[in-house]
């Protein structure tokens, strides 16, 4: 029994019965798709996260996002900035305790660098209804390219804990037909 | 050398011989765990029933703290002692052995009782709701640390009682041959705890140091890389300890033998050899990370580890099989499994837990922690539904189920009331499927983990869940109950039959197959003319085969995204 010492004192030289070589094959076999599908999905595949980023002091990020903020903020909503920045320049967001800062219109169809970071605490970037979810850092720039592919207004909350007002982190992303 | 005071028992169930100062400890260690999963469990119910927006019993700065204490309670608290106590089972008593420095294990079981009371008493102050995982630069008070830290030490300082034993009976030549399966299973555990222990101590002391002032920064990403080294490879122990369990049960309940005796411990020894940099898991939608690091580490090219655990998932029905088939169930596909003892608390928990295991969180977790696909759940509510299928339905189950035999064998008590415990592992069981399926549910249409209210009420900016998240909130509360009520049930029982339960006399009935098997197959295992697995074949056909489906379901769902690179 398994409680007890194998019978067989050799037991490592005990044949291996056939349905466990096959199941454990197979099981190896589709180890190895699953493998290969993380890397055929890089090659081939148009949703991969980026890996482009950089040191930033918080500081320096806040200068960034509010020198971006002043060129191209087209309205206000609730005291927060929508922003409506050129299609393929660089686009900063920035988390901060509780709020996402500022609001983002995107042209559909156009392609933006998306630079995410935090100055304060972690935070969790979640695109909602689409769901995309994304760890925020302070003290890292993370760049994004991401292509609006559908006119809508999104909801970003924030989905890693960052205190007591954690729950009324939220942010809005308007994606614009042209 | 064993000395004339070492004093011992002989097992009137199984003729093992039992030193009272083992027995005596693992007690104390599985009383404690106990102890600490009625609090832990309790939390979780307030957790649940906040979590659904029409009854939102707790207040935001509760909700926080009890996250932050259910969390540390059951996970941690619960679990490593009951640990602790399967060790020192699998090595004194399994091996007829006594146990290494039982003073050295009160002083491991001390430790690990005023660390757990400590970070209790700091997170219930209030100002220590940092969630279990204390990300910084999210600060707790020192104390929440200090306490994580006394406790590892003392879990390190058991985890070495049990080498000790290990060293002792192998000297004094306590067993014949090499140790017996369950012991590898915990032996394995005991390997990749002491891995996560260290990995715990060393991110933990200097986050400490920082909480008094004495280290001015954490860094949030290195903080993570090395925390999850302890926070996902526990789970390794885990899954390496209700494994061991697993089998413990069949034998015991079945007198079921592993059908080969190199491949079940070279599952085990694929876990510790593959044990994934587990960190990697976590830190797939992180910035800062490459996509090479994320891929590899995440799977090692092969996903060893992942195998390790589908061999089991083959190996432990198909010994519960082959024993029933031995016993004369050999009609159709199934009368194996349709005449198995599931009036038997022990069986039913363990084989509710294997089945749980493999399909809710053995499939979502590989799939979850696939690098894209990893977009679409991160820190949402699926993260906590895959790992209450692992933890709970899996790890938790397991244990319940084992109590049922160690009450008798150890505590030499009957159970109190055997038709609660009959019908306790399929509620419970039921309660934290549904937990599991409704929080992934909800985790698929983007509800976050860790959040107080999805209808953003104090919030500026508002957005509106699909009514279909309310309902699986709703579900989940309602399955928590039940999860509660299987809990309540387990701990009432068992708190019972310890406390005012009739001493066993003679051998235990429940802990013995209910028809013997014949006498001239008993032993005879590893043999190829014996296994005859059909059953079996046909359950893990149905599993590849869904688990198969459901990864590519993801990968459909990821394309529907906006792209992005």
């Amino acid at each position: 029994m398994a409680i007890s010492p194998p019978r067989e004192r050799l037991w490592w030289k005990q044949p291996i019965h056939r349905v466990e070589l096959i199941w454990i094959l197979v099981a190896f076999l589709w180890g190895i798709v699953m493998f290969g599908m993380m890397v055929y999905w890089h090659a081939f595949g148009k949703h991969n996260l980026s890996n482009e980023t950089y040191k930033v002091a918080p500081n320096e990020y806040y200068a960034k996002t509010e020198a971006m903020v002043s060129k191209y903020t087209v309205r206000e909503e609730k005291g927060i900035p929508v922003v409506h920045p050129p299609p393929g320049s660089d686009v900063y967001l920035m988390a901060r305790v509780w709020a996402w800062y500022p609001s983002l219109e995107f042209e559909q169809g156009q392609t933006y660098r998306l630079h995410l970071s935090s100055i304060d605490l972690q935070h969790g970037f979640s695109l909602q209804p689409m769901n995309i979810n994304i760890q925020v850092h302070p003290g890292y720039e993370h760049v994004l390219t991401v292509t609006a592919d559908q006119a809508r207004e999104y909801s970003i909350i924030c989905n890693e804990f960052c205190g007591f007002g954690h729950h009324t982190m939220v942010g809005k992303l308007y994606v614009v037909a042209k | 050398m064993a000395t004339a005071a070492e004093t011992f028992r002989i097992c009137p169930t199984t003729g093992l011989k039992i030193h009272l100062s083992a027995q005596t400890l693992i007690k104390a260690n599985a009383v404690a765990a106990v102890v600490f999963l009625l609090f832990g469990g309790l939390l979780g119910l307030s957790v649940a029933l906040t979590r659904w927006p029409a009854v939102h019993i707790l207040p935001a700065n509760w909700f926080y703290l009890a996250l932050t204490a259910h969390g540390f309670n059951v996970l941690l608290c619960w679990i490593i002692f009951f640990e602790v106590a399967i060790l020192y089972f699998a090595s004194a008593v399994l091996l007829n052995s006594r146990l290494a420095a039982p003073r050295a294990a009160w002083v491991a079981f001390a430790l690990m009782v005023i660390g757990a009371v400590m970070t209790n008493v700091v997170v219930l102050q209030g100002d220590s709701s940092v969630m279990f995982t204390s990300y910084p630069p999210l600060r707790a008070q020192p104390g929440f640390y200090l306490g994580l830290i006394l406790f590892a030490v003392g879990a390190l300082t058991a985890v070495g009682c049990f080498f000790g034993t290990l060293v002792i009976a192998k000297e004094e030549k306590t067993y014949e041959g090499s140790v017996p399966l369950v012991t590898f299973g915990a032996i394995t555990a005991a390997i990749i705890a002491v891995f996560t222990l260290a990995s715990g101590a060393i991110i933990l002391i200097p986050t400490f140091l920082w909480s008094v002032g004495l280290v001015s920064n954490i860094d949030p990403l290195m903080y993570k890389l090395v925390w999850w080294a302890m926070g996902h490879s526990s789970q390794q122990i885990n899954v390496s300890a209700h494994v061991a369990v697993w089998y413990a049960i069949a034998a015991m309940t079945l007198g079921a033998k592993p059908i080969s005796e190199k491949v079940s411990r070279t599952a085990f020894l694929l876990y510790i050899l593959f044990l994934q940099l587990a960190s990697a898991h976590h830190l797939l939608v992180e910035p800062g990370l490459s996509s090479e690091w994320k891929v590899f580490n995440t799977s090692y090219a092969m996903y060893l580890a992942v195998l390790g655990s589908m061999i089991h998932g083959m190996t432990v029905p198909g010994a519960v099989e082959t024993a029933q088939r031995e016993r004369g169930y050999t009609k159709g596909l199934f009368e194996w499994l349709r005449k198995a003892p599931w009036g038997n608390p022990a069986f039913a928990g363990f084989f509710l837990s294997l089945v749980l295991f493999g399909f809710l969180g053995g499939i979502s977790g590989v799939v979850m922690g696939t690098e894209q696909i990893n977009l679409l759940m991160h820190n949402t509510l699926y993260a906590p539904g895959h790992f209450h299928a692992t933890v709970v339905a899996g790890t938790t189950l397991a244990f319940m189920a084992i109590t049922y035999l160690v009450v008798p064998l150890i505590f030499q008590k009957e159970i109190m009331f055997p038709r609660m415990a009959q019908w306790q592992p399929y509620i419970f069981a039921i309660g934290i499927a549904g937990i599991s399926v409704f929080m992934m549910g909800a985790g698929t249409l983007g509800v976050p983990r860790r959040h107080w209210d999805i209808t953003f009420s104090d919030a500026l900016l508002h957005y509106d869940y699909p009514p279909a998240a309310y309902l699986m909130l709703a579900l989940n509360g309602l399955s928590a109950i039940a999860a509660a009520l299987g809990g309540a049930m387990y701990i009432i029982n068992v708190v019972a039959s310890v406390s005012f339960g009739k001493s066993v006399k003679g051998a235990v009935r429940q802990a013995q197959p209910a028809t013997p098997l014949p006498a001239a197959v008993v032993g005879q295992y590893g043999s190829v003319a014996h296994v005859r697995i059909p059953g079996t074949v046909v359950l893990v056909t149905v599993f590849l085969v869904s688990f198969v489906l459901y990864y590519f379901v993801n990968w459909k769902y990821l394309s529907e995204v906006w792209p992005m690179r």
